[in-house]
């Protein structure tokens, strides 16, 4: 079987730097400033990027920020052309870098679907023909005669999404376009993307969010510094790009805003003893150093996880441990180890410390903390439980009557 | 379906390609019609009521006031048949001129020839001339004009050709110019604003005392789309070596239009 898609050494350069950013002005190409001085500063986003991909094949591209994801993502979908290299492809491709292109305030519901459809590439009767299921999947039929500027944004984006997943192309690229909406809207969308992976269509994904990737991907690619580090299967290609980021090491904490401090105490830094990514109910492990440098009485350190909308979930302590704790000036060292009952998601992790005489430190965001879903088994419904923690719990069910 | 993604260079028409996304360049010109009369309580009637006010306007200025000559047909047809013209004309190049980067977030998300954007815009344009005929017919009735019909079906579709290829070829060059220097935002309608004085919308060419001036006012290509229009109803030949330079000028503009249109085109999405 021919590959759908060659991609044969590509490379992307771009330049940088200059005074005007990205576009001149008449007078900058009339009367260079400099002639010497013209800024070459080149910047290759992608180098000798080359992998095959073949029908059915359902691929995640992940790296950190500026690892070059997007860049290959505007040239498949033939936004930029690459400076060298060249892709090979065999098929339709629908390129959804973003939801609700060309979306227009002034024209309804009903108008930027078909809008929309064209814009991705549907023809106008295949959009006739899809207009009620489109309709049906956003949600919006109420309101497809009022201006889209009426709309809340989660209803924009409800209708857009709902276009983008009737799109039927050989090779689906998709930009991130899930981490928005909320929750219930995600899993709907997440489902369609799986269904759609199912249905034997080629999809090129690119994603933050490892649990989405893990769900619809069967093959990763990992990116750094724009070219490729590993290709394999996802959750290889997961662990090798959690490895690579947790290389990075130890925080610097002493750098890090701080709401408290004193003269007293100071955490000096924080790391976990593994990774920084952990499955749900795994244990974290973190080393926290601190510095005195006077008598402390009854020291306290405590550290806390909060979500993302800053709700506080978990707040511990070193009194439990150590009731009434008083350190000499010196360097100390905390091996903490807990086994937090959360869901999958992202975390915050905030440090702080107090003594008798009142607060030392109070460190917030010193991390963040991805829990990841245990991979077997991703479907909700196959858990025993749900919601914001886990808990393990007895049932015994007895017929009485 | 096989097709390779490489470095661009060079320089292709890719008409074939065009057609291929013809829906979507009738989506945009539909769009852009749309949003351009949606608020507006009267809606379409504008594109009437424009072109109907600006004539009086000058009617009364040149007309009456300064008494310029209308080649002997009473000042309002004279002045509405040039504007006829001239609005797809400022009209067109000032939206396609604008067009690439008023579309700038959608050129960065998805491909599709870029040059169905300053292509929809001219159309636009024409939409509101077709409305504006309207216009122009109800002031040849009510002037009780003796007109030619066959010179009519001639000489008025001739005229709105070299009207769009000129707009479309100058829309296009200032289009990509437009996405590499912000400049012609501003250049734009200054520009506009100065061909009008070069085009015979309030004056007729006859006026002119010398010979190499109507030379100049040929080579712009609006002054011989005006002509054309006019010939239409005026019993006037029309002369051959002006109208040949302004055809020339027409397609000459289309040709640099088009070719640094897509010459620079596989970079818009970079810089846009």
């Amino acid at each position: 079987m021919k590959p759908i898609l060659e991609i044969q050494n590509i490379s992307k350069k771009f330049r940088i730097g200059g005074d005007s950013g990205g576009y001149k002005t008449l007078r900058d190409n009339l009367f260079p400033k400099d002639r010497k001085k013209k800024d070459k500063t080149e910047f290759w986003a992608l180098q000798d990027v080359s992998f095959d991909v073949f029908p059915g094949d359902t691929i995640g591209i992940i790296g950190k920020n500026g690892a070059g994801k997007s860049t290959l993502l505007k040239i498949l979908s033939r936004i930029t052309p690459p400076t060298k290299g060249k892709i090979i492809c065999r098929g339709r491709i629908a390129s959804l870098l973003e939801v609700g292109t060309g979306f227009h305030g002034e024209l309804s519901g009903k108008e930027n679907i078909y809008l929309n459809g064209s814009i991705l590439g549907l023809k106008k009767t295949e959009i006739n023909k899809k207009f009620d299921e489109i309709v049906d999947f956003s949600g919006v039929e109420k309101f497809l005669d009022t201006q889209l500027k009426h709309y809340s944004s989660g209803m924009q984006l409800r209708l857009a999404f709902a276009v983008a997943a009737h799109l039927e192309p050989e090779i689906l690229i998709i930009d991130e376009v899930l981490a928005v909406g909320d929750a219930e809207f995600q899993r709907k969308c997440l489902g369609k993307m799986e269904e759609v992976g199912n249905s034997g269509r080629t999809i090129i994904f690119v994603s933050h969010n490892l649990p989405q990737l893990q769900s619809i991907c069967k093959q990763g690619i990992l990116l750094e510094h724009g070219s490729i580090k590993f290709n394999g299967k996802t959750n290889k290609t997961i662990t090798e790009y959690l490895r690579a980021k947790n290389a990075e090491g130890v925080i610097d904490v002493i750098n890090m805003p701080k709401v408290i401090k004193s003269d007293l105490f100071q955490i000096s830094s924080f790391r976990f003893k593994k990774n920084k990514d952990f499955f749900e109910q795994e244990n974290i492990e973190m080393i926290i150093c601190f510095i005195v440098t006077g008598v402390i009485n009854e020291l306290n350190i405590g550290f806390s996880l909060s979500d993302l909308s800053n709700n506080l979930l978990i707040e511990c302590r070193s009194s439990g441990t150590y009731p009434s704790y008083d350190v000499k000036p010196g360097e100390y060292e905390i091996a903490l180890q807990i086994k937090p009952q959360l869901k999958n998601g992202v975390y915050y992790l905030s440090l702080g410390a107090n003594c008798s005489s009142g607060n030392l430190e109070y460190i917030p965001h010193v991390a963040e903390i991805e829990i990841l879903p245990t991979l077997t088994n991703i479907e909700l419904w196959k858990n025993n439980s749900n919601g914001l923690l886990i808990t393990n719990s007895t049932w015994s069910i007895n017929q009485t009557k | 379906m096989e097709y390779e993604i490489k470095p661009q260079k060079g320089f292709s028409l890719n008409f074939r390609e065009i057609i291929q996304y013809s829906e979507l360049f009738y989506f945009f010109t539909w769009r852009d019609i749309k949003v351009k009369y949606k608020q507006a309580l009267l809606g379409f009637l504008w594109a009437i009521l424009q072109p109907l006010f600006t004539m009086l306007i000058f009617t009364f200025f040149f007309g009456n006031l300064l008494g310029v000559p209308s080649d002997g047909i009473p000042y309002p047809i004279f002045a509405f048949s040039g504007l006829l013209m001239w609005n797809v004309f400022s009209s067109g190049l000032s939206s396609a001129g604008n067009s690439m980067v008023s579309n700038a977030h959608i050129i960065k998300k998805i491909y599709f020839p870029r040059l169905i954007i300053p292509m929809s815009s001219v159309l636009v344009a024409v939409f509101d001339f077709f409305m504006s005929f309207i216009v122009f017919i109800g002031l040849l009735i009510y002037f009780q004009m003796d007109v030619d019909i066959l010179k009519m079906c001639l000489f008025i579709p001739a005229s709105l050709l070299l009207t769009i290829i000129c707009t479309f070829g100058m829309g296009s060059f200032l289009a990509a110019l437009n996405v590499k220097y912000r400049d012609f935002r501003y250049i734009i309608p200054f520009m506009i604003q100065s061909l009008m004085f070069l085009t015979p919308v309030i004056y007729p060419v006859s006026i002119i005392k010398y010979q190499w001036a109507k030379y100049i006012i040929a080579a712009n290509p609006m002054a011989g789309a005006v002509d054309l229009a006019r010939a239409a109803i005026i019993n006037k030949p029309i002369q051959t070596d002006l109208m040949l330079i302004s055809v020339i000028s027409a397609f000459l503009f289309l040709f640099i239009g088009l070719f640094y249109f897509r010459r620079t085109e596989y970079y818009f999405a970079d810089i846009a």
